[in-house]
């Protein structure tokens, strides 16, 4: 791996990252920034499951909800302080993955997806009329925000946008650490397959298990975060919408790549901005262009110049070992196969 | 006695609807072997080009009918050649997404024409008809009876034609009905058509009812696939039965149990079955 | 090394495999052949624990592996390809083998997020395995080309590879001839040949006659899921029913 393009580039967008509030125009542009990398950190949640895994949780907006409403409902009705609310957020929309994981994931793909749509739906409904517990349509009101560190006040624009860099860098470095080890192949390697997986030794269910309680996790906390920030809550959070704009996020950068999700997670909401009228028709245009994507592009933007890098890096080594045949001996089996 | 005979009405009313829906989805499933998650949008724009026909053109509620049937299957025929054509070979996940961006497409869309209000649609079948100490709305007589005539055509279709036969020999083997001669593109279009002419339809019957607005696909998609799954996918029997359980169980789940839950029971139903046999109720063979 | 005990697969009403019996001794080459859909996959399917058998037992290594989960079974030793060989197509070949020997490895979450010295560890044997396994199937050389753009040969050469890296007492392929030209094949064979040479127990499934008969210690012969022969390449080679059943049509093919 060539040191340079990656961890300079790293750095270099940490960089931006960090100098965002000083070249910002206002605080506005904050707040947008802010709430994208929330929903980055759900998204790189997304992409564990699905872009590595294989297996599309299509009630990933629900946990990310259920994170948000453990704040809400914690730090509200109980009066818990924030950060154990928060770090419980996590936690609860796990110990929830693990069971609908358990009944879940031994289906067929699409299965499971018909699955977590009927989930989804439910921890939607449940949240809208289980009115004693989540106030119902009325919504939570009042979330706390982080409580003061010194004198950074964390209700305001500039440290809420510093927090949430914080734990998105966080949750990066972490999902990098996981994409890049043997946990990470073995998840890529289920996505290839069950049968070739099973065939090397894979315990099928133990690891989708845990690559779907990880991908919640981050949801949860996400959620939580979410409901710190915004500091009120509804059951719209839970709308499979969500999982759909970060479908897209997903799909736009680049379906199981690290950057892909991040930059689609910060890239398009801007790009919404900007095209004011778009808002709340966006999916007329996403729609179609998640359609154009899937046909033309499944690599999204980042995953195909991954792609066409890693080739020519191939060919370069290629080059270099002697003895090597230069030509491609065949026709190439692949055209067609599969793709990661 | 007469409020149980009550929900047994609106239980076969619903699940009429219910059944419609499925029959379309679980056909379709056994072309693509992927779920079609644009369904409800078809749902969904059949009930809006009905509503423009009989609001805009200002037809009456049958020409609404004959005109949804005819857009949505056009607009699933369309989404067959232009979208789920092209991605035969892709792996399933690709399937998913481009039918969620079709949903999101024609959803958006209707929202950006229509508005995201409620609407109205008037049908000639306002009567209330009352037989036995039974108050039968005549539209839901209606939706009955036009469900029960519409999957009689279907099945004497699939069974008595050859282009029937070969539907369902595709719906069973692909590859197999490939190697025997078929035309799957034609098989595959026309099957899109008549899904998509299903669901239209079975919209405007229940829109009346139910009003028109932009999401009302949803919960109607999301509740037949816990249909076809449960029935078996690309089972005709299995869609039908399915739907009429379904529609039994939120007719008398709302009534006695709760109106609030009452779209919970299809889910729960789903989550319960699919936790003890995970190949769904009618599942033959490997898969 | 391996026994197989009256081995009996249903599926509704249809025995697809129907009572078959039978031993292959260690560091041998065993050839599985008979018409299409006479069942070879699917025993298998069941030899290597993707499927549970209705009745029958399968005894590994003097260890009855019966009803066990694939990947138990692969843990014990046993590993397998398949007929179509999925790979990483945009990775290096390398890349696609790496994971081969994970299920020799103890690392879990915490090491991952830690970074613990044992997954450093772990992942370099992995690379080092992975390697020795590329150079022993003969394509040390390209440990660096994108898998997508590798012929048809060389995709089921790195199939065995990966097979080998799960550090194996025995090999079930599936196939591993298929789509591949007759030099091609003879190359396959010499090096189906090397493996068992170096201990493994080699079973594989084949259609290719002439590869078979040159390579085999002992051919099965299952036809409508029950064994209808066994023996040597020359007691095949002369025996009536299985000519019958099976090898004069295709030997005429082959």
């Amino acid at each position: 791996m060539k040191l340079f393009s990656s961890t300079t580039g790293w750095l270099l967008l940490l960089a931006l990252a960090l100098a965002f509030p000083f070249l910002a125009g206002n605080d506005y542009h904050l707040t947008v920034m802010s709430t994208a990398y929330i929903y980055a950190i759900a998204t790189i949640g997304l992409n564990l499951i699905t872009g590595y895994t294989g297996q599309y949780n299509l009630a990933h907006s629900g946990f990310m909800a259920v994170g948000a409403y453990t704040v809400g409902i914690l730090t509200v009705d109980h009066q818990v302080p924030f950060w154990i609310a928060f770090v419980l957020a996590g936690v609860v929309a796990a110990a929830i993955g693990f069971f609908v994981g358990l009944v879940s994931l031994r289906l067929k793909t699409h299965f499971f997806s018909i699955f977590t749509l009927c989930v989804g739906y439910i921890m939607y409904l449940l949240i809208e009329k289980w009115e004693s517990l989540t106030h119902g349509t009325v919504g939570i009101i009042g979330i706390p925000a982080p409580p003061n560190i010194g004198s950074i006040d964390f209700t305001e624009p500039r440290p809420q946008y510093y927090l949430v860099l914080f734990f998105l860098v966080l949750s990066l470095w972490i999902m990098h650490r996981i994409v890049r080890s043997l946990l990470g192949r073995t998840f890529m390697a289920i996505r290839n397959g069950d049968d070739l997986a099973q065939a090397l030794g894979i315990n099928l269910m133990r690891n989708k298990l845990l690559a779907f309680m990880l991908s919640v996790f981050f949801a949860g906390l996400a959620g939580g975060l979410y409901a710190g920030f915004v500091r009120f809550i509804g059951p719209g959070v839970a709308s499979v919408e969500h999982t759909f704009d970060m479908t897209m996020y997903m799909l736009i950068g680049g379906i199981g790549t690290l950057l892909g999700p991040l930059l689609g997670a910060i890239g398009v909401p801007w790009l919404t901005q900007y095209l004011q009228v778009l808002q709340d028709f966006r999916f007329v245009v996403f729609g179609p262009l998640l359609v154009i994507l899937v046909i033309f592009l499944p690599y999204g933007i980042v995953g195909t110049w991954m792609n066409r890098k890693r080739r020519k890096e191939a060919l370069a080594a290629q080059a270099a070992v002697p003895g090597s045949p230069r030509e491609v001996s065949s026709i190439p089996a692949a055209k067609g196969a599969t793709h990661a | 006695m007469e409020l149980f005979l009550q929900q047994v009405l609106n239980g076969l009313t619903l699940g009429g609807v219910y059944s419609l829906v499925a029959l379309g989805l679980t056909l379709v499933y056994g072309i693509l072997h992927v779920p079609n998650f644009a369904h409800g949008a078809f749902y969904m724009a059949g009930a809006y080009s009905a509503f423009f026909i009989m609001t805009k053109l200002g037809l009456n509620y049958w020409w609404g009918m004959l005109g949804a049937a005819a857009v949505v299957a056009l607009i699933s025929v369309l989404s067959e050649r232009l979208v789920f054509h092209p991605l035969r070979k892709a792996p399933y996940l690709h399937h998913m997404i481009a039918s969620i961006g079709i949903l999101l497409f024609l959803e958006a869309g209707a929202q950006a024409i229509w508005g995201a209000d409620f609407h109205r649609m008037e049908t000639p079948y306002t009567q209330l008809l009352e037989f036995g100490g039974l108050t039968l709305p005549a539209q839901r007589l209606l939706i009955i009876g036009a469900a029960f005539l519409l999957v009689a055509l279907l099945q004497l279709f699939l069974k008595k034609t050859i282009t029937g036969a070969t539907i369902v020999a595709m719906a069973q083997n692909r590859e197999g009905a490939a190697l025997v001669g078929i035309d799957a593109n034609r098989v595959a279009m026309l099957t899109f058509a008549i899904a998509g002419a299903l669901a239209g339809m079975a919209a405007v019957l229940y829109a009346p009812i139910n009003l028109v607005y932009t999401s009302m696909g949803n919960l109607v998609i999301t509740k037949a696939f816990v249909i076809i799954v449960l029935g078996g996918m690309g089972s005709v029997p299995g869609a039908i039965v399915g739907g009429l359980i379904i529609g039994f169980a939120e007719a008398f789940g709302a009534f006695y149990i709760s109106t609030d839950y009452k779209d919970i029971i299809a889910f729960a139903l789903l989550v319960l079955i699919l936790s003890v046999r995970p190949q769904g109720l009618f599942a033959k063979g490997a898969h | 090394m391996l026994e197989i005990d009256s081995l009996t697969k249903r599926f509704g009403g249809l025995a697809a495999v129907n009572d078959v019996s039978v031993q292959f001794a260690r560091g041998t080459i065993n050839a599985i052949i008979g018409p299409n859909g006479a069942g070879k996959t699917t025993f298998f399917n069941l030899v290597s624990g993707a499927i549970a058998p209705t009745s029958g037992k399968v005894v590994f290594d003097g260890r009855d592996v019966t009803g066990l989960r694939a990947d138990q079974v692969a843990r014990l030793g046993m590993a397998r390809t398949f007929q179509s060989t999925t790979l990483f197509d945009t990775a290096t070949v390398l890349d696609n083998l790496i994971v081969g020997h994970r299920l020799r490895t103890k690392s879990s979450l915490v090491d991952v997020v830690l970074g613990t010295k044992r997954l450093k560890d772990e992942e370099r044997i992995c690379r080092e395995k992975a390697r020795a396994a590329l150079d022993f199937v003969g394509l040390g050389h390209v440990e660096n080309r994108i898998a997508g753009d590798i012929s048809q040969e060389e995709r089921k050469r790195v199939a065995f590879a990966l097979a080998l890296s799960t550090d194996p007492t025995m090999l079930l392929l599936d196939e591993p001839a298929g789509g591949v030209n007759p030099e091609e094949t003879v190359g396959l064979a010499k090096l189906i040949r090397k493996m068992a040479a170096s201990g493994l127990t080699v079973c594989l499934i084949e259609h290719k006659m002439d590869m078979i008969m040159n390579l085999a210690d002992k051919i099965l012969v299952l036809n409508y899921g029950e064994k209808i022969a066994e023996g040597t390449p020359a007691e095949i080679r002369a025996n009536p029913v299985v000519i019958e059943a099976y090898l004069g049509s295709e030997h005429a093919a082959a």
